[in-house]
């Protein structure tokens, strides 16, 4: 099989969208959806056809097992999110632009997969930069609503600072090793002071991505003004994708100082959950309250990267998993709530149970899991984590997470008490989802249930990992 | 080799029927899920049937020739270390594959009489739910590869009967008998998981293939004396076995089952008197061979706690009016009949017949139990009563369950040729080999069953002539057909040539009639039948008046015992002031003060650094700038130190 397949896939279909879509006229433009899902599926169910590992472009691009399978969770998260977005899509005032949505995400797709692939700073730098901007276009997708357009601007220009730094860090890189190939850097870094201050720069820069505290404040403003599939893609899939190159770097390029970025990430770890979680309990926008309790949960997956080993990698990419599908279950949620009674806050929810109960389950399934019970997927991520940070000897650490753990389980379960057990005089409406929506959540739920209960994913994973670190 | 893996579908199709009725069940009529869980359990009864035909007659024999025991499913559940791990399979042996025929069968049998018996009840759907619930954790358990499966299915047991014993939740006893079980079974369950982890400590694995082969690495670790002269394998079996005395409702641990009978009848005759308590028996059994070769001692235990219970029981048993509760002690004697069976048990050959006698009872007890709590389901759906006192002359009105009722009466009684003789002879004769004392004991329960069984026989559906104010019938066809089906096998059972199944060491044995025990057992259990019908088949003063000359002893057995009385004074007036109020004071004080201290103070914090999320993009820049060129200052700093 083609070693570049999964990227070649996404950009063939990509091109087949911006064809179709000079064919529609613009009351026909809800037609693309059905394809667009259906091409979709297929390249995600083609992605699992399993394929060579290779180089390409004299390691410029590389091919692993693991990235191919990392490539595949971000293809099943991304079709989640398509699904989901149908019900939105649908929406008078976005029917003019539905095809836009879909070929922006497939680019931002497309920009990961390259970097997730990189075997060299710059090809990870136009990944990244092509994972970002088209993400700007989308969170100020409802352009004429003023708090979406906000925030596609907040979105660029902190991006813009971001990424200005982090490109300076990279060339201070080149700058003393001479090189971009990250198997060439990676025996060249020896910890001088100006790789200190580019590692430190880079670092900045991936921290934005992953909404690490103290460079997280673009998160919730952004993850509130976008709409609402677009925050949930921004939170799990760009997220998620952030943290697993970052970690590949962290372990195949700055292994050598790795003393030195454990004591950093020691240090953010701690800044991160508390923080996240201090704010996500004071908000009533489920939007931002989602936005605050992802970057709590970023800081959750530093530890595992704390865990520097092969467990450790198997451990960020399992929570990585799990995290994904807990949080679109969420947002899928509020995300069909919102479209059909603009209703974002949560004592809004009150009584949901009653008019909902179906809806109400998978966002209680989905708060658990996030909250880390079992026997759902979410307490096993976190599990793991815990361990692969104990065995590294960070006790004072995994007991201030478990600390955060038991406060992140306040407020969701004030989300839970809200739809469960609160009585509410005008409760939202009872509404039927549409077909989309249902398979959307579905595939959530049985995510949350089946990586729960299906250790052999964690097997796999772990064996994927070998010889990594 | 046959090709078993297929036995898997065993556990999966009620698991499947669970959730299928579970969440969907309420779209259609009652009636659908209804016949749905029925349907469920039918393909899986087949299955039963064929495995145990295949497994018993088909299958070749190992070298010694010996019955197979083998995994015929195995999955990889959880990797703990490299060399501990939980797997989640189907073993097949002769008992699991015995205890597959014993559940389906009076599963099935029961869920057809449910229909008609929970007919127009509300929550039809959810007890059909639950039931397919309970089906797939005793499937589970009884072929489970290892303690730990055992373990998690035999809590998901729990969970189920908690549910079904709760059924009527409006109705306060019920909750409340609902919750006793549960407590008490955990309590027990306790006991079993120290059990389980002291065992797999020593020993390093969960297996049971390992831990009861040849070679276990029970019989050689743990076997040292460590604590009150007792061998840490003692300990840890004496704990395990304090999980099966829980769970099968042995003395002391017993409280629970008689207020169990608040669940719907057809729930007793599944869950309390063929299936779920029997779990103990069965636990005791599949780790026999550690039992006996590294903790006779603990064996002693599981003889004399079943002896002491089955006549405990059998006394209660005679005294009480409650047809169900009468039933129910019935049961708890039985098992205790079991236990002790194995308890006298040796290993090999013929020196096994104790253990089994123990599985034979088991298998036959199970038909007519079930049979006598399912009649017992007709009489009361026909006079809404449990008490006998409201019954009498029932006969003329119910032929169909006058007639299987008297058959599993017969049965239990140990009148041969019905089912419960021959089991029964096995025990006495095993019994009898071992303690002359406790095989007196175990012949005076003889009799006492063979006297209260027909004490509530001849007073149900003989005794006075009640008059009913609407004249009782029988349930539907639904309710009458398992009833008859039900008594072919409480007729028939005993014919199975069990010692050439089911045996210790697998390898068939011949047992015989010995007829210097099952002469006196049979007259003992006439004697029973004879005293019963001169009491009870007119009505008369006799049994008032011996109760009377009996004084205190009566009045305790029909008060139990006072054993309820003791566990209240024991946790109410002991643990509740003297340990609960203590710590609840703690808790409240200190514990929630801390609590509610660190809350003020993340609250407080939490209003303090809002102002950092002011909406000012500036502010951001600013922020993210001064981030980097901190942590750069900070690790300069580090590194120049």
């Amino acid at each position: 099989m083609l070693i570049m397949r999964h990227e070649l896939l996404l950009i063939a279909i990509t091109v087949i969208l911006l064809i179709v879509e000079i064919f529609l006229s613009n009351t026909q433009k809800h037609k693309i959806i059905l394809p667009a899902i259906l091409l979709m599926a297929a390249v995600t169910v083609i992605g699992f056809i399993p394929g060579t590992p290779g180089i390409l472009f004299g390691g410029m691009y590389q091919s692993t097992a693991l990235s191919m399978m990392f490539k595949n969770i971000l293809n099943i998260g991304v079709l989640i999110v398509f699904i989901q977005s149908v019900d939105w899509l649908k929406q008078p005032q976005n029917k003019e632009k539905i095809s836009e949505f879909f070929i922006l995400m497939l680019s931002t797709l497309i920009g990961m997969n390259y970097m997730i692939s990189a075997g060299d700073f710059l090809m990870f730098y136009i990944g990244l930069e092509l994972a970002t901007i088209p993400v700007a276009a989308l969170a100020a997708y409802e352009r004429m609503k003023e708090k979406s357009a906000e925030a596609g601007v907040k979105l660029i220009f902190t991006s813009a600072l971001s990424s200005g730094i982090l490109l300076y860090g990279l060339s201070m890189i080149y700058g003393t090793t001479g090189t971009m190939y990250f198997a060439d850097v990676a025996p060249l870094i020896t910890g001088v002071p100006l790789q200190v201050l580019a590692f430190i720069f880079f670092f900045a820069g991936m921290a934005f991505k992953i909404s690490l505290v103290p460079f997280h404040l673009w998160t919730a403003d952004v993850y509130e003004g976008a709409p609402v599939n677009v925050a949930s893609y921004l939170s799990v899939i760009s997220k998620g994708a952030a943290v697993f190159v970052f970690t590949i770097i962290l372990y195949t390029v700055f292994y050598k100082i790795a003393v030195m970025w454990s004591e950093l990430l020691y240090g953010i770890t701690i800044l991160t959950i508390t923080v996240g979680n201090l704010f996500a309990m004071r908000q009533q926008n489920l939007k931002r309250f989602l936005a605050f309790s992802s970057i709590a949960q970023a800081g959750f997956i530093l530890l595992g990267m704390l865990g520097q080993s092969q467990l450790g990698m198997t451990t960020v990419i399992y929570f990585a998993l799990v995290y994904i599908f807990s949080n679109l279950g969420a947002f899928g949620v509020v995300g069909i709530i919102s479209n059909r009674t603009g209703k974002e806050n949560i004592n809004d929810y009150d009584g949901l149970y009653r008019t909902n109960p179906n809806l109400s389950l998978v966002m209680m399934l989905a708060l658990f899991s996030l909250a880390g019970i079992p026997p759902l997927a979410g307490f096993f991520g976190k599990f793991f984590l815990f361990t692969a940070a104990a065995k590294q000897g960070y006790y004072i650490l995994v007991l201030i997470a478990l600390i955060n753990t038991i406060i992140s389980l306040y407020y969701y379960l004030l989300v839970i008490k809200a739809m469960l057990l609160n009585n509410s005089d005008q409760p939202i409406a009872k509404f039927t989802s549409d077909g989309y929506t249902r398979v959307g959540l579905l595939m959530c739920v049985a995510g949350m249930v089946i990586i729960g209960f299906a250790s052999s994913i964690y097997e796999m994973v772990f064996n994927l990992s070998f010889g990594l670190y | 080799m046959l090709d078993f893996s297929y036995t898997v579908w065993i556990l999966l199709i009620p698991l499947l029927m669970f959730v299928v009725v579970g969440l969907f069940g309420n779209r259609f009529k009652p009636l659908v899920s209804g016949i749905a869980g029925t349907a469920g359990l039918f393909v899986i009864w087949i299955l039963s049937l064929v495995t145990a035909y295949k497994y018993f007659f088909v299958l070749e024999k190992a070298a010694d020739g010996s019955f197979q025991k083998f995994l015929a499913f195995n999955m990889r559940w959880l990797n703990l270390t490299d060399t501990l791990h939980i797997d989640m399979g189907v073993l097949l042996d002769p008992i699991s594959v015995m205890m597959l025929i014993v559940i389906t069968t009076v599963s099935f049998m029961v869920h057809v009489y449910s229909i008609g018996y929970m007919d127009g009840e509300k929550g039809f759907m959810r007890f059909f739910a639950t039931l397919s619930l309970f089906s797939f954790s005793m499937l589970g358990l009884v072929v489970a590869t290892n303690i730990f499966q055992m373990y998690i299915f035999w809590e998901l047991v729990g969970v189920s009967s908690y549910l079904l014993i709760g059924f009527y939740y409006t109705k306060d006893s019920a909750v409340s008998a609902s919750k006793k079980a549960f407590i008490v079974t955990r309590f027990a369950d306790l006991g079993f998981l120290i059990g389980i982890l002291m065992l797999s400590f020593s020993t390093g694995t969960f297996d049971f293939l390992t831990l009861t082969g040849a070679n276990s690495p029970a019989f050689s670790s743990g076997t040292g004396i460590m604590f009150l002269g007792l061998s840490t394998m003692t300990w840890s079996m004496i704990f395990i076995f304090m999980g099966g005395a829980g769970k099968s409702a042995m003395f002391p641990l017993h409280i629970w089952l008689p207020d169990a009978m608040e669940g719907p009848t057809p729930v007793s005759a599944l869950i309390h008197a063929a299936t779920m308590v029997v779990a103990g028996v069965y636990l005791v059994a599949r780790l026999f061979p550690i039992y006996i070769f590294a903790a006779p001692v603990a064996l002693d235990v599981v003889m004399y706690v079943g002896a002491f219970s089955s006549i405990f029981a059998a006394v209660i048993a005679c005294t009480q009016f409650d047809i169900k509760r009468v039933l129910a002690y019935s049961t708890m004697s039985q098992i205790g009949m079991m236990m002790f069976a194995l308890g006298v048990s040796g290993y090999g050959g013929h020196e096994g017949l104790g253990y089994m006698a123990s599985m034979f009872h088991l298998f036959t007890h199970a038909f007519f139990k079930s049979l006598l709590f399912l009649g017992a389901g007709a009489i009361i759906h026909a006079v809404h009563s449990n008490v006998m006192n409201d019954m009498g002359g029932l006969r003329k009105y119910l032929p169909i369950t006058h007639a299987t009722f008297l058959i599993a009466c017969i049965a239990i009684a140990g009148v041969p040729p019905l089912a419960g003789f021959f089991s029964k002879d096995e025990i006495l004769a095993a019994g009898h080999e071992r303690s002359l004392m406790l095989y007196w004991v175990e012949m005076i329960v003889s009799g006492l069953t063979a006297f209260y069984m027909f004490r509530l026989y001849f007073s149900v559906f003989w005794g006075k002539d009640t008059h009913y104010h609407h004249t009782p019938h029988e349930g539907s066809k639904w309710m009458t057909i398992p009833l008859m089906l039900l008594s072919i096998g409480a007729m028939f059972a005993g014919f199975i040539p069990f010692s050439h199944l089911v045996t210790t060491d697998r390898l068939p044995f011949q047992a015989h009639l010995d007829m210097a025990i099952a002469i006196p057992a049979v007259l003992v259990g006439l004697i029973g039948i004879a005293v019963a019908m001169v009491f009870y088949r007119k009505e008369s003063n006799i049994p008032d008046k011996i109760y009377n000359a009996l004084g205190g002893f009566s009045t305790a057995a029909f008060h139990k015992f006072y054993i309820d009385e003791v566990y209240l004074f024991i946790t109410k007036k002991v643990i509740f002031n003297y340990v609960s109020r203590p710590i609840a004071w703690f808790d409240r004080h200190i514990v929630d003060g801390s609590m509610n201290g660190i809350s003020y103070v993340t609250n407080e914090a939490s209003e303090r650094i809002k102002k950092f999320q002011s909406g000012q993009l500036q502010q951001y820049a600013l922020v993210f700038v001064s981030g980097v060129v901190l942590l750069t200052l900070l690790f300069t700093y580090l590194l120049t130190n």
